[in-house]
């Protein structure tokens, strides 16, 4: 199997961008990752990821949808591709199997 | 208080919003905004743009301006890595810059804009040569001066040992130093010292072999010095001079003395008493040494045991009689920095101290060693303190050098930033037919190196050229150094960095231009545009009126010192000195028969020659002498007939005379000596030397005027004449003015070869030997005036492409003008004020820098001429009026043209 290669925060990205669906841009990716996972970042490290994800081909980006408060400039709008929603499915497949092998004591013990 | 806290917050937020909807141009920082733009890659700005900006406007509604704006430039600064700098690649492929066919295009461009512009080039070209060829120059002359005496192997261990005194609260440097010296720091300090070495002083003396006679300068020294020096051995070896009647000859001499016989092992006399024979003989020293006129060295031993008083110095350990060199090695253990001579000269400083009796203290003797490193640049001593010496010289011309070179430089940027603005339609269609910018780049830059190309070519023609006129006026014998890897290793650097600086205006800005614009003709230069020229021509100009100032004032002081008074009458005079034992004891016979012959008015012998003083001595006491005086005076023992020779000015008293049998223990003073002695009718006072049991008596009989015979800058010291016969060891005749030298001459010559057969017939008119004190002043002149001239060229060179320049950007305005009425007259001034005002800004500029630099040379003399306001009138003056022959040309040319012709062009 061919492994996916994707950092943690590329994760969390690509994820957020699925969720939003179709309405993913610097702003909006931003906000719900503060909204969702309380961390707050930089413009430019969620601007870097998103366009590394595209490199990668994670992402497909096209711009449009100018807006007023924008003064007017177009914003970049990120969709999931096909070979985003495999990895993002190869990801959590792995981590399910990998739950699974846990022993049961394991979780007893740290607390769980 | 929390009401009155709760209104001002309230308040605030009020402004705020307020704000937001009354001015919507509320903005985040402009800084950061323009920042972004700056560094942020195209292709991503508008994005990034838009969402900061949302970002925003949301910011500020939920905590105010203040902290959006401070998110805003945070990230902002975020944005600094390199996915936003990388720029997004050109979809078209790249243009190969350096394909050959585009090369040869561009130097043939090159060529064909120089050929266009005949003017400019000369102009660019001749300008950049000369200020090469006189940058190059000086610094082969710097070269030539830092590498002196790097001849001798040991060059860092090298030194001579001197000593500081103190005479009358002044201490005053000196390189003779006492003969018990040499032992004192062999037993005491024999571990820092690998070699010492006696000498006396270098000077002419007779060398013969056979029945050939020749005089070469020389000099005695120990055994070891010919090792100190690492001369190169032809013949022989180090240890020639153990042997006490031995000689080492320089290979020219041994050339003229023995032909092409092997000199090795002959017999031969020097000074016409003592036979020697030839142990050594070794290369010529180069031109570049303190020692280059060694031309034979003849064992220390010898010189002692030769001369009686130099025997009895020895012999009694004489600590105070200072009369001979010592040089020393230091030894080899330690790396030799200049510290370690330092250190060493503070260990050594009291040896003699320590030694020489109670009254002799007082003059604090200090010992010390000058490096040989110091000899030829930095022998200036003030107060025991070194000063520096020649080497100010070389730095002056070093910055000199450099300012001509700057100068051309000037010219070079200024022509092609003048002439550029014309190209700017160029770039246009160059650019509208596919060029790209990279392109142009390469284009300028190639004409500015063809030009810095030329202009090195014609600078090594130049210096071809120039080198000898310039050894000559430099008193050097430098040679070009075709050889040397590093020489071509600067020109190369020289070359890039010119064309570099030359080119980078007209490169980068000109190829810039976008060609929509300059090709609609709605580009023009900004007003500012001249202004960077401006400057440069300010500063060419302010260099060019130092240097005129500097030169003007440098011949003022030789002359001020030429015309200084003598004190005696130079005209017809000539000297020979008395180098063998033949001379001696014929003074009558010679006198009479000379004159018999008319060859001579008259004649007469002293101990030292007109041009210097060679002896000094102390311990003289008077009537009325302050105790704590140091009584030293310059002593020189003449015969009866020396005042009528020379022509002495008598202010009181008598000259000596035969008629008073008395007269042998008579003595003449100059006015520096009444001055210094502070007695009043000095005539008939006794004055005493020595000490009270062998003291020996003198009367002055007469009070002469100063008379010039040491340093011309420096006053004349306090001099005694003492009357005598034995210790004499020059000759002074006056020639017979009614006939001519030649002629007078060659009687004295047949005279001598008949009454002193066994030496050389050598003379010198007093005129030239005098004239040799001004050598170094006359070569600062002449290199200063050389220079002066050379900046004024080259400045003037730039002027007049300038104000050709002008002259044709201005031509329809002229045109204009004229058809309004303009006179010729109106139309000169017009053109030529612009050019003048610049030259008076550069002379405002240039007269304190050139006062404040030539005061503190002039402080160097002792008697020196002052700075007088007509000499910076002088400079300006002329500077101005080179300044409006050569913008004239240009400014008449214009205002002489038809307009009809000139606003008929385009």
């Amino acid at each position: 199997m061919r492994r996916t290669y994707l950092g943690e925060f590329e994760e969390v990205v690509l994820l957020m961008v699925a969720i939003l669906d179709g309405e993913a841009y610097g702003v909006t990716v931003s906000q719900a990752l503060e909204e969702h996972t309380g961390r707050v970042v930089t413009f430019g490290t969620v601007h870097n990821t998103l366009i590394r994800l595209e490199e990668k081909g994670f992402v497909s980006s096209q711009l449009g949808g100018a807006t007023n408060e924008r003064g007017g400039r177009r914003k970049r709008i990120f969709q999931v591709t096909a070979l985003g929603s495999r990895a993002l499915q190869e990801i959590q497949q792995l981590r399910h199997e990998l739950w699974q092998m846990m022993p049961p004591t394991k979780l007893r013990l740290t607390g769980l | 208080m929390v009401g009155a806290g709760f209104t001002s917050a309230h308040f605030h937020q009020g402004t705020c919003l307020l704000g937001i909807i009354m001015k919507p141009h509320l903005k985040p920082p402009r800084w950061a905004e323009r920042l972004l733009t700056f560094f942020c890659a195209p292709h991503l700005l508008e994005e990034v743009q838009g969402d900061l900006h949302e970002r925003f406007e949301r910011q500020v509604l939920l905590f105010g301006v203040k902290i959006a704006r401070r998110q805003y430039a945070w990230n902002v600064l975020s944005f600094i890595r390199p996915f936003a700098l990388k720029r997004k690649p050109n979809p078209y492929p790249t243009t190969f810059l350096y394909s050959p066919t585009m090369l040869r295009n561009y130097l043939k461009i090159a060529l064909r804009n120089l050929a266009k512009n005949t003017v400019y080039s000369f102009i660019n070209i001749g300008g950049l040569a000369v200020g090469m060829a006189v940058a190059m120059l000086i610094g082969l002359w710097i070269y030539d001066e830092l590498s002196y005496d790097k001849y001798h192997q040991n060059y860092d261990r090298l030194a001579q040992v001197m000593q500081h005194q103190t005479f009358n609260g002044h201490k005053g440097t000196e390189s003779s130093i006492p003969m018990p010296l040499v032992n004192e720091l062999r037993t005491k300090y024999g571990s820092d010292f690998k070699h010492l070495a006696m000498a006396t002083w270098q000077g002419a003396r007779i060398l013969s072999y056979e029945e050939k006679k020749i005089t070469r300068s020389g000099n005695y020294m120990d055994v070891d010095m010919p090792r100190m020096l690492s001369l190169k051995m032809l013949k022989g070896n180090y240890d020639g001079l153990k042997e006490l009647n031995s000689v080492i000859l320089s290979a020219s001499t041994a050339k003229s003395l023995f032909g092409a016989t092997d000199p090795m092992g002959k017999i031969m006399k020097l000074e016409n008493k003592m036979d020697v024979k030839v142990t050594g003989v070794y290369e010529d020293l180069p031109f570049n040494t303190s020692f280059r006129d060694l031309k034979f060295i003849a064992p220390w031993k010898l010189y002692v045991s030769s001369q009686k008083w130099v025997q009895r110095a020895f012999d009694e350990n004489q600590w105070g009689n200072n009369s001979f060199q010592l040089f020393a090695q230091i030894a080899d253990n330690a790396v030799v920095r200049q510290s370690d001579m330092t250190k060493l000269s503070a260990k050594i400083k009291n040896v003699k101290w320590d030694k020489v009796d109670a009254e002799e203290k007082k003059f604090k003797a200090e010992i010390f060693l000058h490096p040989m490193s110091d000899w030829h640049l930095r022998s200036n001593w003030e107060e025991g303190v070194k000063t520096g010496g020649f080497i100010q010289y070389v730095w002056l011309f070093a910055i000199v050098g450099g300012f001509v070179l700057l100068l051309a430089c000037i010219n070079f940027m200024n022509l092609s930033t003048a002439r550029s603005e014309k190209r700017a339609k160029e770039v246009g269609i160059r650019k509208a037919v596919g060029s790209i910018r990279a392109q142009l780049i390469n284009q300028f830059f190639s004409e500015s190196y063809l030009v810095v190309a030329f202009a090195y070519v014609g600078a090594i023609l130049f210096i071809l050229v120039l080198l000898p006129w310039f050894n000559e006026v430099s008193g050097k014998k430098m040679v070009f150094p075709w050889a040397e890897p590093t020489f071509w290793l600067i020109s190369l650097g020289f070359i890039f960095i010119t064309g570099l600086l030359a080119g980078s205006y007209p490169a980068l800005y000109l190829s810039s231009f976008q060609p929509i614009r300059v090709l609609k003709g709605t580009f023009k230069a900004g007003r500012f545009a001249a202004v960077p020229r401006k400057v440069l021509v300010v500063i060419q100009f302010t260099v060019s009126v130092t240097l005129i100032t500097g030169t003007i004032i440098v011949y003022r002081q030789i002359q001020h010192t030429k015309n200084r008074p003598m004190g005696y009458d130079t005209n017809g005079l000539i000297t020979m000195e008395m180098m063998s034992p033949e001379f001696y004891g014929k003074y009558d016979v010679l006198r009479t028969e000379l004159k018999n012959k008319g060859a001579i008015v008259e004649m007469a012998e002293s101990s030292s020659p007109l041009t210097g003083v060679h002896s000094n001595n102390g311990g003289f006491s008077w009537p009325g002498k302050d105790p704590s005086l140091h009584a030293d005076f310059a002593t020189i023992w003449v015969t009866h007939d020396f005042g009528k020779t020379v022509g002495w000015q008598f202010k009181e008293g008598r000259d000596f005379s035969r008629q008073f049998s008395t007269d042998t223990t008579a003595i003449v003073i100059n006015e520096a000596a009444v001055k210094f002695m502070g007695i009043k009718d000095p005539v008939g006072k006794v004055v005493q030397w020595g000490d009270d049991k062998d003291a020996e008596y003198f009367t002055i009989v007469g009070v002469i005027k100063d008379m010039l015979m040491e340093s011309p800058y420096e006053p004349v010291k306090q001099t005694i004449y003492f009357m005598g016969y034995e210790n004499v060891n020059w000759m002074t005749l006056k020639l017979n003015p009614n006939k001519s030298a030649s002629e007078s001459i060659a009687k004295i010559e047949a005279t001598y070869k008949k009454i002193i057969p066994s030496a050389p017939f050598s003379y010198k008119f007093v005129n030239d030997e005098f004239g040799k004190k001004f050598v170094s002043e006359e070569r600062i002149g002449k290199l200063a005036g050389g220079f002066a001239i050379l900046a004024i060229l080259i400045s003037c060179l730039g002027l007049f492409g300038l104000a050709s320049f002008t002259a044709e950007q201005r031509t329809k305005e002229i045109g204009v003008r004229k058809v309004l009425g303009a006179s010729v007259f109106h139309l000169w001034g017009l053109l030529s004020k612009d050019f003048v005002v610049l030259v008076i800004i550069s002379c405002f500029i240039a007269t304190p820098i050139a006062y404040y630099y030539l005061n503190d040379w002039l402080q160097d003399y002792k008697y020196h001429t002052n700075i007088s306001w007509w000499v910076f009138a002088l400079a300006g003056v002329g500077a101005l009026a080179i300044t409006l022959l050569t913008v004239s040309y240009q400014s008449i040319k214009a205002a002489l043209m038809n307009p009809v012709k000139s606003l008929k062009t385009e």
